[in-house]
């Protein structure tokens, strides 16, 4: 686990500022999916060796969450960019 | 022998004399002495007795990886066990007394199980307290325990004060002896911040000891510079991920009183560009029979307290050694006037160009110490014969190993060397650099080189140009090591692990029995574990293990480093958090008012709540709540609401949001109205409930529970951020600034239409009105709702914080004549309870909408929102689903507890006849008798069903009846007066 992050808003912050949800990669299915999709979705998650992305949310600084990849054997991490402005396709 | 200080030398003050303690006699040292120089400068050389054999242990080194003299300081809260005697900088009124001894240190009972060590050989554990198998809890586990450990922890509370914080370097440097210094004094010259920490309390490691004349020119320069930072006294006990290094600095542990306005201990996390690690080399010890009674000492260890606090811990010194290291040590003696009686060394001829007094036993051994409490003779083997010498002191260096443990805490793995006859660690890791012995030099002046060379290389990578080195690299041509591992012959026992008392033959069984790997042998013997972590022991037990197993050392390998480096107290990683200050205490804008007004306040979770406020001539909290909840049913009563989770919601598209994250519809909620909202899960579990209203077109205030405040709050910026981040919407939570008082009963109207210059008549303002009202004739402004929790004619007021007392003491005020009364959260659990509306007692993360009788206010008609999907899984619409139902006794006489199960009447009362569980319960003193909601399988189609409601834990039955949830007022009438 790393001990400091890169807030894209904030700068270099220590990891006790964030809170981790997990695996970032997922997509919410749309309503009509099916039982099998949706249980993928809510239920099923894999545990990648080397990297991997995840919703950290700076819930002690900025409050905006963020997708951190981060490599699972090494610690490093990779990138730190805005949730949102990623989806949306804009700067990070 | 009683004086064993010399007349000169040493870094010590004569001129001032300490006064300290050693099991309760009087003693004296000076300032530079450690308890330990100082025990052995009064003649004491035992000092604790080991912890299987109850061995009489003497003081075995002059640092860190003390095995054996560890005693327990101060007294009451202040209390410390298993402190190195050899750390404790001598403070006058320091207390110190000897462990694991009974009655006395010099008399103890427990030496008897020396006698019965053939029992209590590697791995007893496992073959001793095999059976009975009851015997474990009862017989063996007890005994074990009162016959381990070593001090006793007091019950006390400590105190002083610990704190945290942080630290940004450009270069840390560990470890200030010569590569250390040279390092820090290169860094600091180019201008970089750089912090220089190390253990001891005079930085120079082994300066120190060789009294070297430059160490007094670098101090200087260092102190003057203000960009270098030294922390003597600071531990760095870990190396963490991003170069973030932990340190412990003992701020005030070398004071008896330490300053209350100063912490004792501080938790240094230290944020490094570039680290240099310098940390220096251990001696090893030699593994031959009696290897550990007082006296025997290591050769570095008897140097620096020759030189550094002028001790001569013996008479008659006999030197084993290996290595360089006892030549030093012999010449030191020698030169301090100390006879040294010979030089035992098992190689054929040595290197060090001897010039002493003392003969040189080449080829030759020590192959059994004698004495009891201190060392009397040694016995001696080698090509020429066998001879005995006596002495009481003898120095012992079986070669270096560096120490790396913190260039390992990070999964590095450790290499051995054969040239070096140790590990070491890869030398440059990104942001850490060994340097110095650390790193596998051996004089001084090729560590000093060492040191600056790297500090420049560090800097460069960090972009200082053209670090200039402030010693020139050396040549460090030293002759390779032989290792040598043990003695072979010894009739004695030959210690390896001093701490866990694990000696030859424990490793030698244990290779027998198949746990030769290292990390199986550490567990079976022990060796390695405890306060010193093996420091001393653990590359002699990895050769011992290599030699039985006929491989390489390498091959055999290290276990697994971790921090913390040496043992960290409780209180430097508690920091501040302690008491009350463990967590926030989060008080309502209401807490002074409720305070004035009697209230008694329960804690929960962070927050201080009224629970009730009793009156003169109330003695049981039950008349107190019973007695409000009476009154607001017939009058009217104000209570703090201001816990609940507050949420402002901005934006043009918040009510398409609010459509997705609740289950029911908000979208068409008009302007000027509050709807109560159920929020799920993904997994179709509700999560929270709250009203919401809205108070204007795109501005949405939310409530949420109390407990679910902030996890709401989360959980809408994580839909709106990453779900949907093409909505426009904005959360700020205010519940801090928003002062919320709940106004129930019949006269809540009358009493508010006092303070609220609007028209609230039922007309005007009906139910599930909610806005911005003026109050006072236009002086404040504040927030009406008229909802309520209680079934009663209700209003929440909202207020801006700082107003909160004022308003509430005026609606006091114009309520006195309607009887108002303040009310706390137990008489407003009783009120929901009658009204049957659920809190999360209920919503306990295990039911649906459906479940709590809310199935119709889920949403068909919306495409989508959160849990609209996994709602209409198999099972989650289930009739036999546990569901809400009231419960009451069939005798009002009769109680039941919340927690109780229920039983179809006259089934057993097993797990298999469980039908569900009441949720909440209370007393109703509207209806005379205890009531209770409970979820119960196909609750809702058995109304008026007999069951028992069985509590197991306290083996109660109650016969009960299944009932509506809703006990008062059914039809809403008194809601919408």
């Amino acid at each position: 686990m790393a001990s400091l992050i890169t807030c894209p808003h904030c700068g270099q912050r220590p990891k006790e500022e964030f809170t981790i949800k997990g695996d970032a990669s997922l997509t919410r299915p749309a309503p009509d999916a099916g039982p099998d999709v949706w249980y993928d979705y809510v239920y099923l998650r894999s545990n990648p060796k080397g990297l991997h992305k995840e919703y950290w949310h700076h819930s002690s600084g900025c409050r905006r969450w963020l997708i951190v990849e981060r490599d699972t054997v090494t610690h490093k991490v990779h990138s730190v960019t805005d949730a949102a402005l990623t989806k949306l396709g804009g700067a990070a | 022998m009683s004086n064993h200080r010399l007349s000169t030398g040493g870094r010590i003050d004569r001129t001032r004399t300490i006064k300290f303690s050693f099991d309760g006699k009087a003693l004296t040292g000076h300032p530079g002495d450690t308890l330990a120089s100082a025990l052995l400068a009064n003649g004491i050389q035992l000092v604790g007795r080991s912890f299987k054999y109850h061995r009489p242990r003497g003081i075995l080194t002059a640092g860190a990886a003390e095995p054996n003299a560890l005693v327990t300081t101060g007294a009451g809260g202040r209390t410390e066990a298993n402190t190195r005697a050899t750390m404790i900088e001598l403070h006058d009124g320091l207390i110190a007394r000897s462990q694991n001894r009974w009655p006395s240190l010099a008399f103890d009972i427990g030496a008897a199980n020396g006698l019965l060590s053939p029992f209590l050989s590697a791995g007893f554990y496992y073959k001793t307290f095999m059976w009975p198998a009851g015997f474990w809890e009862k017989v063996y586990e007890p005994l074990i325990r009162n016959a381990a450990g070593l001090g006793k922890a007091t019950y006390e509370a400590d105190p002083d004060a610990y704190e945290k914080c942080w630290a940004h370097c450009d270069l840390l440097v560990i470890g200030a002896g010569p590569a250390g210094l040279a390092a820090a004094l290169t860094a600091g010259r180019a201008g970089a911040r750089v912090l220089l920490a190390d253990e001891g309390f005079a930085l120079g490691g082994s300066l120190l000891t060789d009294g070297d004349a430059t160490l007094t020119t670098i101090l200087a320069e260092l102190d003057a510079l203000p960009n270098v930072q030294c922390l003597p006294r600071t531990t760095v006990i870990g190396w963490y991920d991003d170069n973030v290094f932990g340190a412990v600095e003992r701020v005030q542990k070398h004071v008896a009183l330490p300053d209350p306005h100063q912490p004792v201990e501080r938790f240094w996390r230290i944020i490094a560009k570039q680290a240099i690690l310098a940390t220096g080399a251990e001696e090893r010890p030699l593994v031959f029979g009696g290897n550990d009674i007082p006296g025997v000492m290591m050769a570095s260890a008897m140097r620096s307290y020759l030189n550094r606090q002028a001790v001569a811990p013996g008479k008659r010194t006999v030197v084993f050694t290996t290595n360089d290291a006892g030549y030093r040590a012999a010449a030191d003696l020698e030169a301090a006037g100390v006879d040294v009686a010979a030089i035992v060394d098992p190689r054929a001829r040595s290197d060090a160009g001897w010039q002493g007094k003392a003969k040189v036993l080449a080829n030759s051994c020590i192959v059994d110490a004698a004495g009891g409490k201190a060392l009397r003779s040694v016995h001696i083997a080698g090509a020429s014969g066998t001879q005995t010498i006596e002495a009481d002191a003898l120095a012992m260096s079986g070669g270096w190993s560096p120490i790396i443990h913190l260039a390992c805490h990070r999964g590095a793995k450790p290499v051995w060397s054969e040239r070096h006859a140790a590990f070491l660690a890869p030398e440059r890791q990104e942001g850490l650099t060994i340097a110095g012995a650390a790193s596998g030099h051996a004089s001084t002046s090729a560590c000093l080189g060492d040191g600056a060379r790297k500090a420049a290389e560090a800097l460069a990578a960090i972009g200082f140009a053209r670090v200039e080195p402030t010693f020139l690299s050396a040549d460090d041509t030293q002759a390779a090591a032989t290792p040598f591992w043990y003695v072979k012959g010894s009739k004695g026992k030959a210690f390896v692990d001093y701490q866990n008392d694990v000696h030859l033959k424990d490793l030698g069984l244990a290779v027998r029995e198949g746990y030769g790997d290292v990390e199986l042998a550490k567990r079976y013997t022990t060796n390695g574990m405890a306060t010193d972590q093996g420091k001393l022991s653990n590359i002699n037990a990895i050769g011992i293990l290599a030699e039985a197993r006929g491989v390489s050392p390498a091959e055999v390998g290290t276990t697994t480093f971790r921090p913390f480096y040496t043992p960290v107290s409780f209180g430097a990683l508690t920091g501040t958090s302690r008491a009350k200050h463990f967590q926030p205490a989060r008080k309502s804008p209401l807490h002074e008012w409720a305070k004035k007004n009697g209230a008694v306040f329960v804690e929960t979770g962070l927050w201080y709540r009224s629970a009730w406020f009793p009156r003169a001539g109330e003695t049981t909290w039950r008349e107190s709540v019973d007695r409000e909840v009476l009154n607001i049913r017939k009058n009217a009563g104000l209570c703090d609401a201001s816990t609940l989770g507050k949420i402002e919601i901005f934006g043009k598209d918040a009510a398409t949001f609010l459509d997705r994250v609740y289950c029911n519809g908000f979208a068409k909620l008009p302007v000027g109205r509050a709807r109560y909202g159920i929020m799920l899960r993904e997994d179709g579990l509700i999560y929270d409930d709250g009203t919401t209203s809205r108070l204007s077109e795109d501005h949405f205030f939310m409530t949420t529970t109390t407990a679910l405040a902030a996890g709401v709050l989360t959980h809408l910026e994580f839909c709106a951020q990453t779900l949907w981040p093409e909505l426009e919407v904005h959360f700020a939570s205010s519940t801090d600034q928003w002062a919320q008082m709940a106004i129930a009963g019949p006269k809540s109207r009358a009493i508010l239409s006092e303070i609220v210059d609007e028209d609230i008549s039922d007309a005007a303002f009906p139910f599930m009105s909610a806005r911005t009202v003026s109050l006072f004739g236009g002086n404040l402004e504040g927030r009406l709702f008229r909802i309520s929790f209680s079934g009663e004619l209700a209003y929440e007021l909202g207020v801006p914080a700082g107003y909160a007392e004022s308003v509430a003491d005026a609606i006091m005020q114009a309520g006195a004549k309607h009887d108002i009364c303040a009310y706390g959260a137990e008489a407003l659990g009783v009120l929901r309870i009658e009204k049957g509306h659920v809190t999360h007692a209920e919503i306990n993360g295990t039911v649906t909408p459906g479940d709590l009788g809310f199935g119709r206010m889920v949403s068909t008609t919306k495409p989508d929102f959160i849990g609209k999907a996994m709602l209409t899984r198999e099972g989650m619409q289930a009739a036999d689903r546990p569901r809400l139902v009231g419960v009451k006794p069939i005798n009002p006489e009769t109680s039941f507890r919340t927690g109780s199960h229920i039983l179809a009447d006259g089934a057993a009362a097993t797990l298999e006849n469980d039908q569900g569980y009441v949720t909440s319960s209370c007393f109703s003193p509207n209806l005379g008798h205890t009531i209770g909601l409970a979820l119960i399988n196909n609750g809702p189609e058995r109304l008026g069903e007999k069951v028992m409601i069985w509590n197991g834990l306290r083996n109660e039955f109650t016969e009960g009846v299944i009932c509506s949830p809703v006990f008062i007022d059914p039809e809403n009438e008194k809601l919408h007066a």
